[in-house]
């Protein structure tokens, strides 16, 4: 008979994935040694990111031990209240920074697009799974109508980047379902054709941070200003970096959102070039276990969350990276398990629980 | 439903491939992600390294001017200073200490400012720069620039300052500013406004300051300097202009606030001035008051203890924030409430023996003069201050009854004035008391209540507001501090309008009487005879003593044998001119006797400045400072 701690640890670990769990942790440790550095060494902010971490490692861990079955039950009426709360949004959402994306309930303010982003693909998996004995064309044109209604909204707030990763989440779902390639280079075609138009119904700040990309110095004081100082950052961190604490973008108020949305950029200047390869090996690492997962689990609704769900996080990271060093439009993604905040920490504990159960309950096949 | 299938080999292949070809997509992204940052890093790391250390194009925040807050007729009261400060990059210099004590040597350095300059050390990232002293004299700025290649990572700079050129005056109103501190930082984050602050070093810690902290503000500009390797030759490539702060106007009359302040002479007490058909608050009095530009550049640590351990506390704003018992103040509307109710006609004559007792009891509610006022009806009441018709009128009123009345005249509810800080004071009641005590209410409670005592609590606030709403015939305009906001750029002017707060119905034979009542105590034979002798306008007025301690059954209060600070507090509220009312007035003077000789004589100096146009020591108001 083993001691009780042991035993007791054994049973809280068992249903989850002991590899994803480790890279999530180095993750996150990598992130929370960042953060320090990058809230300028106040305690008060540090801890209150280590409260979003448990509690996010609560979600992820109560999730991991629901069955697949019981979460898919969630897909529509997660769904549903995701698109409601959003059209509540449009038509009563309070505005923050000249975008509308906050919804006041009683005493709290919520962002309904945070829900959405999982339950979206959720519910397209879910479709696509009722119909998985005879998917036609029209299923995944049904499909592309699901992920229209919240984009469409979502695109309305303004938030291109939330709009950006629900996208992406529905695509992975319609891809791994089986959606021909001729199609998807179709819509990357069409994609393309289209910027035109998405351009003359762009606010005047997104065009500017397109313009921006496309040279940050026409406008060093406005919108060019993120993107230079967040490259001056990288670029000066070199090889090695300036150590821990100790860059001077970061910490001479050069680099702004630098606990946020440009926390990569602190990163990068502290740890320099090869951090940041470790960083980006860790994210990778991360992804293709989520694939393992996938590839591993059995059935059509678990394997297209499975999938979804870690190309999710790939999108993620790599926008968010993109952004910060100057290759994508700012559009104000969160570096996942890195930046502070507690929401998308959640909504990440949330998306790697499901993949947690998938795992958990490969073998089993779901019964009516 | 069904979550799984037994799948075609076909399709279970064909999903492998797809996962195959997402992975070496994400592979590809990531590669080409880490070739960007090999260019960054590696090929172009000189470019930003340069960039970055030598800070070769940097941006520097310019300060906007903070807006100017200016009393009603546009004399300035706080407005912005350029000032030569000494900035300490602490981690530029190796020897802190030997640096300062050579620095002392050059520029004069005071006790205060190294107090405040460890505080300050202390509590800043390691890359900020620390002012170590402001407000350099121009001796001071010659002789340290002469002086500069002794001292590595100490910087010369202008700032601009909040100045506050009345000093102590209307302090309480105006607030002040103060640096951004972490915490303010963090407030600002979370609210998602710490870009609009950037290049902006104060922020408004309080009364105007703070409640129109975001029109006073203004916007920051920025302009992208160039400088050469030894960090001289500075060249602007280019900036953007600083946006000044909006003006903020008040309703004060800032020579009416400095008349009802001198006229304090020293006392403790406030005084609240509004005219009564706007919510306008002409003047807002809290004595003694405190000098709001020490907290501008970090209030020195040992002053800050004194104000706030001083038994005067200077710092309370006491005309929203000291709740004292109306006493006799409240007779007028108690008056009211009888007439309104019907409780006692006007024509009721009661017998003031020099007590009152409920049936059936012995204790003794005692008039505030022993011997008694004999035949006392409700005009005569007011006019002498007889307390024995108001025990009587309480019991009779009930104190449920008394509570709703009060409450019409905003009685135990804040006023809603635009700075932060008021206190609702105390209009009690049965379920008051029991959800307070746990206790039932006693009739005796009321008896105490009928004279503004016991339980019940006010602020001059709410007496001027209370003052003013009689005035006013039952409309009630908010009191407000700030009447515009002048938008400098566009010239744009905004109103700030006076609004009806609310509208409560009095008849009018009432209303006449009660105000009747109350121009007779301010004329011969009434409690404030004396401090209105002379004047060529009508006050309608009420005295008042708000008990400290309370004396004994059978025992005499004798002024000359209690401490100073456990004696009465005296009250006085007012309207004039009584029959067009154009400013209505609380006055309370700490531990200072008598409402009639202590208070009524402020209110007098200030009725006459509005209404006459007379500051005190010119002809008509010596018979105001002669009620003393």
């Amino acid at each position: 008979m083993k001691p009780l701690l042991p035993r007791l640890w054994q049973s809280l670990l068992r249903p989850l994935d002991p590899h994803l769990l480790a890279l999530l942790g180095l993750l996150s440790l990598m992130g929370l040694i960042t953060l320090y550095s990058a809230i300028d060494q106040s305690l008060t902010r540090w801890s209150a990111q280590l409260v979003n971490f448990s509690a996010a490692l609560l979600c992820l861990w109560v999730v991991a031990q629901i069955p697949l079955a019981r979460i898919a039950r969630l897909a529509v009426p997660l769904y549903l209240l995701g698109v409601l709360l959003l059209i509540a949004v449009a038509i009563n959402g309070e505005v923050v920074n000249g975008a509308r994306r906050w919804l006041h309930i009683g005493v709290t303010r919520i962002q309904p697009s945070e829900l959405v982003k999982l339950a979206t693909p959720m519910m397209i998996a879910w479709y696509l799974n009722r119909h998985q004995e005879h998917l036609r064309g029209r299923h995944f044109v049904a499909g592309f109508v699901l992920l229209a209604i919240p984009l469409g909204l979502v695109l309305r707030q303004p938030d291109l980047g939330t709009a950006l990763l629900i996208g992406a989440s529905g695509f992975y779902v319609l891809f791994l379902a089986g959606l021909r390639y001729r199609v998807v280079v179709i819509l990357l075609l069409l994609g393309l054709a289209s910027l035109p138009v998405l351009w003359s119904a762009m606010h005047d700040y997104q065009r500017k941070r397109v313009l921006t990309l496309l040279d940050p110095t026409e406008d060093p004081l406005g919108a060019g200003y993120h993107t230079i100082q967040a490259m001056i950052a990288v670029g000066s961190g070199g090889l090695t970096g300036k150590g821990w604490t100790n860059g001077t973008q970061s910490h001479l108020d050069f680099l702004p959102e630098r606990h946020t949305d440009f926390i990569f950029a602190v990163f990068a200047e502290e740890f320099g070039m090869l951090g940041a390869a470790v960083m980006i090996g860790l994210i990778i690492a991360v992804v293709l276990r989520g694939l393992r997962i996938a590839s591993n689990s059995n059935g059509l609704f678990p394997r297209l969350m499975a999938g979804s769900l870690s190309l999710s996080f790939f999108t993620y990271a790599a926008v968010n990276i993109g952004m910060v060093i100057g290759v994508l439009p700012v559009v104000g993604v969160p570096l996942p398990l890195i930046s502070y905040g507690g929401t998308s920490l959640v909504t990440m504990g949330l998306g790697f629980g499901i993949l947690m159960s998938i795992h958990r309950h490969r073998g089993m096949l779901a019964s009516p | 439903m069904r979550l799984t299938t037994h799948h075609e080999i076909s399709s279970d292949r064909e999903y492998q491939v797809r996962l195959q070809v997402a992975g070496v997509f994400i592979v590809v992204v990531f590669v080409l992600l880490l070739g960007r940052l090999l260019v960054l890093q590696t090929l172009q790391y000189d470019y930003y390294h340069t960039l970055a250390e030598s800070n070769r194009i940097s941006l520097v925040p310019s300060q906007p001017n903070r807006g100017l807050i200016i009393d009603r007729n546009g004399i300035v009261l706080a407005e912005n200073r350029a000032v030569y400060t000494l900035e300490v990059y602490p981690k530029e210099v190796a020897d802190l200490r030997a640096t300062l004590e050579d620095l002392a040597g050059v520029i004069e350095l005071s006790d205060s400012d190294r107090r405040r300059f460890a505080k300050r050390l202390r509590e800043s990232p390691k890359f900020d720069s620390i002012p170590v002293k402001a407000f350099l004299s121009d001796a001071e700025v010659a002789r340290f620039s002469a002086n500069k290649f002794r001292f590595k990572g100490i910087e010369l700079t202008t700032h601009l300052f909040r100045s506050y050129p009345m000093g102590s005056v209307a302090a309480h109103v105006l607030g002040h500013v103060g640096r951004i501190s972490p915490q303010d930082k963090v407030l600002l984050e979370s609210r998602g406004q710490a870009v609009a602050y950037q290049g902006i070093e104060s922020i408004g810690k309080d009364g105007i300051e703070k409640t129109y902290e975001s029109d006073l503000k203004g916007l920051a500009g920025y302009a992208q300097v160039e400088t050469d390797a030894a960090g001289r030759g500075m060249r602007t490539i280019s900036r953007r202009a600083s946006i000044p702060g909006n003006t903020v106007r008040l309703a004060i009359d800032i020579r009416l606030q400095q008349i009802g302040e001198n006229a304090f002479a020293g006392r403790r007490g406030a005084a609240v001035a509004i005219e009564p058909a706007t919510g306008d608050v002409l003047a807002l009095v809290s004595q003694p008051s405190f000098d709001p530009n020490a907290f501008v550049d970090g209030i020195d640590p040992r002053l800050w203890r004194e104000l706030n351990q001083s038994p005067d506390k200077p710092l309370t704003n006491r005309p929203l924030r000291g709740a004292y018992p109306p006493g006799s103040t409240i007779k007028p509307f108690m008056a009211l409430a009888a007439l309104e109710t019907g409780v006692r006609s006007p024509d009721k004559v009661i017998r003031d023996p020099g007590f009152f007792t409920l049936p059936g009891q012995s204790h003794q509610y005692r008039c505030w003069k022993p011997e008694g006022h004999g035949a006392v009806d409700l005009h005569r009441s007011v006019v002498i201050s007889c307390d024995t018709y108001y025990y009587g009128l309480a019991t009779e009123l009930g104190i449920e009854r008394m509570h709703d009345f009060l409450e019409r005249f905003n009685f135990g509810r804040a006023s809603g004035i635009d700075i932060e800080g008021e206190r609702s004071g105390l209009n009690p009641n049965d379920a008051w008391k029991r959800a307070r005590f746990k206790e039932k209410w006693y009739t005796g409670d009321t008896v105490s209540a009928g004279i503004g005592q016991g339980y019940v609590l006010a602020t001059p606030m709410q007496l001027a507001y209370a003052a003013a709403v009689m005035a006013n015939r039952g409309t009630a305009f908010r009191p407000h501090l700030a009447k515009e906001i002048v938008d400098l750029q566009s010239g744009k002017k905004r109103r700030i309008e006076p609004k009806p707060a609310y509208q409560t119905h009095f008849s009018e034979d009432g209303l006449d009487r009660v105000r009747a009542a109350m121009v007779d105590v301010t004329l011969p034979g009434g409690t404030a005879a004396q401090a209105a002798a002379g004047a060529p306008y009508r006050i309608a007025g009420k005295t008042g003593t708000a008990q400290v301690i309370a004396i004994k059954q059978g025992q005499k209060y004798r002024e000359s044998e209690i401490d100073e600070r456990h004696r009465d507090h005296a009250w006085f509220i007012a309207f004039a001119p009584a029959e067009d009312p154009k400013i209505a007035i609380a006055i309370l003077v700490e531990n200072g006797g008598h409402g009639g000789s202590a208070a009524a004589p402020i209110a007098r100096a200030m009725m006459d400045w509005w209404i006459l146009g007379k500051a005190p020591g010119e002809t008509v108001a010596q018979a105001g400072g002669s009620g003393r």
